[in-house]
């Protein structure tokens, strides 16, 4: 009965101070909210990031001509063109760890139907390449090794060459003939759509095309290809085939063991490490940005304490005069301020979770809430309301109650 | 008349302030009897010590040497919990600023000695509340906060929360020292009031003409009490005002 007293009192005493419990909770709320959104953002692309590149496939083998080892994966590839078609049938030959090898050749072309252009990545592979990257066709048929052998002028294409050609992303092409620099080529095949990956390319913004026909009738002749892709055959063999395809092409470049190789090979768990510390960079960005505001919204919860103090004191003098206990005053203190953190912290909860979700909406950007960024914030913004509250009163409580009356 | 019931008694009362190197004495063993039904006026010049008696026998504070004692038990050896739970249920106190709550409603004002009072039941903690206030004639002024009401009636207020416990003694520093005469004479009617209801009342008051309402009179000086008198022509509050309103009814006539 007696708490339920201090309850009452506490609950009438935050009452009658609205604007200074408001402002407390705003310290509260500002502190818990932003925490909660920001790493929310963080988290989400993250994870977005994670995802996109182990949808890439586990055990994907990359090899760029040139070498760059800063992290920069494709750096050299247009400084030094060291790939040859024949590195990847070498590979495809000899390497007995690797499943299914594709060569790769690319460049931005220009498509023309009717009165329609488009500009986008034109990209000659062999059949591999779609399984490696698990590629579907969802009308029409894939590209058949007939098509490879020949260079016909076929073609798959994603949905957004597809909006962008005929205006409609659901038009059936199967059997149109569109232009790509000028060379009319046969839509056969529509590729499922995979929307956007982690950097916001459009990864449906293609044309895939047989290699030959893209490299001896697209290209300005040359024997160079871009890139090779290839897969482990299994994902615990990816680490070994690595080793024989450098071997391999070291031995097919003539690079002599002490000279340093001229192209680069990365598998699909070295991306994602490599995306993973670049993302876990911008977590910290947007954690230290979150903390700092904590740290503002608990100076804000300070000052408000501190400033109400003599007003407190003062409270606390007629309160002990009347035959409250120093812990009374006390008790009633801290059920005020746990008050104020359990409402602030909840509004400040929905608040980041409103933020978070409105900048999945309107920004496009995946946001994930997790659990410890809600705890650690709550915790945190609780502890400084907890503490400022309770620690002026400790000190007023303290006092004879005829200096706490007096007190200026 | 049956011989009256000691209620207070100190025994060389000392509290000393130090300033500095300056040892200030603001009692200087003070020994005094207050017996149950008094009504005590304590008069003396600014700087006597009058409040640092009150706030003393209050049990606000503590004395630096001297013995005090609340019907014959010792108050001084006793820890501040139980000083607070003396001050809750036996005294009640009215302050010369009232120092109620602010923005908080008289009847809510006069709750709170309740609310620390466990023997009071919730559901008579408000009928208590309201009975005070009507006995201080505030009956239809429950809700007002304290600054949409009068120095007067913010005393009232201040009187009916000294009084919802029912204590043994109501301690007035300076009651009326912010209040005009005729509200002052209201006041004192509240207390004689009071006191013949049998509540024993310690007030400090620099007007003569107030101490005039009490009881006994005693003079501080310099921390010592310097003279100790019953007073001789007592004034009755309800017979003061109606000389006030007829007065006042005279200089409207002419
Ligand atoms: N907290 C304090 N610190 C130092 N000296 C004090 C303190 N309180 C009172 N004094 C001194 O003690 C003496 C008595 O003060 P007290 O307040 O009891 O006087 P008083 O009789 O109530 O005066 P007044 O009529 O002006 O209210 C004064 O000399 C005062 O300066
Ligand atoms: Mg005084």
């Amino acid at each position: 009965m007696k708490f339920f007293n201090l309850f009452r009192i506490a609950y009438r005493s935050l009452n009658r101070n609205k604007l200074r419990s408001f402002l407390t909770m705003l310290g509260i709320i500002i502190g818990v909210a932003s925490v909660i959104a920001m790493l929310a953002i963080g988290e989400g692309s993250n994870q977005t990031i994670q995802k996109s590149i182990s949808s890439l496939g586990t055990n994907s083998i990359y090899i760029f001509p040139g070498t760059n080892s800063n992290g920069g994966v494709r750096g050299g590839a247009g400084s030094v063109q060291s790939l040859t078609l024949e590195d990847a049938d070498a590979i495809a030959a000899h390497c007995d760890l690797v499943k299914y090898v594709s060569p790769i050749v690319q460049r931005r072309s220009q498509l023309i139907f009717g009165p329609k252009n488009w500009n986008t990545t034109v990209m000659g592979i062999r059949n591999d390449y779609m399984l490696i990257r698990s590629l579907n066709v969802t009308i029409g048929n894939g590209i058949s090794e007939a098509d490879q052998r020949t260079a016909s002028k076929v073609c798959l294409v994603g949905v957004t060459v597809i909006f962008n050609l005929f205006g409609d992303e659901n038009f059936n092409p199967i059997g149109q003939i569109i232009r790509i620099n000028s060379i009319p080529v046969k839509i056969i095949g529509v590729l499922s759509k995979m929307g956007q990956n982690t950097f916001g390319q459009d990864q449906d913004d293609i044309v895939l095309a047989p290699f030959y026909t893209v490299q001896k009738r697209m290209m300005i002749s040359s024997d160079h290809i871009g890139s090779i892709i290839a897969s482990g055959k299994t994902e615990l063999q990816v680490v070994d085939a690595v080793d024989q395809i450098t071997s391999l092409l070291r031995e097919k470049h003539k690079i002599a063991p002490s000279d340093a190789i001229d192209f680069t090979v990365r598998t699909q768990s070295e991306l994602s490490n490599i995306f993973g510390s670049i993302t876990k960079v911008m977590t910290i960005l947007l954690a230290s940005i979150a903390g700092i505001s904590l740290l503002v919204g608990g100076i804000g919860i300070m000052n408000i304490m501190l400033v109400s103090v003599t007003e407190r004191t003062r409270e606390i003098g007629i309160r002990m005069a009347i035959g409250a206990k120093g812990k009374d005053v006390l008790l009633q203190f801290v059920i005020e301020s746990i008050l104020i953190s359990i409402v602030g912290g909840l509004i400040g909860i929905i608040m980041g979770i409103v933020v978070a979700e409105l900048v999945a909406t309107f920004g496009g950007w995946p946001v994930v809430i997790t659990p410890l960024s809600v705890i650690v914030s709550f915790g945190f913004s609780s502890a400084i309301g907890l503490f400022f509250g309770w620690y002026p009163a400790r000190k007023a409580a303290a006092l004879n109650p005829i200096d706490a009356l007096r007190y200026e | 008349m049956p011989k009256a019931e000691n209620l207070i008694t100190v025994k060389e009362l000392t509290k000393t302030y130090k300033t500095g190197n300056l040892e200030v004495f603001a009692l200087n063993a003070i020994s005094l009897n207050i017996d149950k039904g008094e009504f005590l006026a304590i008069m003396g010049a600014s700087g006597s010590g009058k409040s640092t008696f009150m706030n003393i026998i209050g049990c606000l504070d503590y004395p630096t040497s001297g013995e005090y004692l609340m019907e014959g038990k010792d108050v001084l050896t006793r820890d501040k919990n139980e000083l607070a739970e003396l001050r809750n249920s036996k005294l009640g106190f009215v302050f010369q600023s009232f120092n109620l709550l602010p923005r908080t409603s008289a009847q809510e004002n006069v709750e709170l000695p309740l609310l620390y009072n466990n023997k009071v039941e919730a559901s008579i903690r408000e009928k208590k509340a309201i009975d005070a206030l009507t006995s201080v004639g505030l009956s239809d002024r429950l809700g007002a906060m304290p600054n949409e009401l009068s120095g007067g009636q913010q005393q009232r207020v201040a009187i009916a929360r000294a009084l919802v416990n029912e204590p043994l003694v109501i301690m007035a520093d300076e009651p009326t020292g912010n209040l005009d005469s005729k509200t002052s004479y209201e006041i004192m009617g509240i207390f004689q009031k009071l006191n013949d209801e049998g509540i024993t009342i310690v007030m400090v008051t620099h007007e003569p003409d107030i101490a005039q309402f009490a009881k006994t009179n005693i003079v501080f000086k310099d921390g010592n009490i310097i003279a100790n008198h019953p007073v001789s022509d007592r004034k009755i509050a309800t017979e003061e005002l109606i000389k006030i309103a007829t007065l006042t009814d005279e200089k409207s006539t002419t």
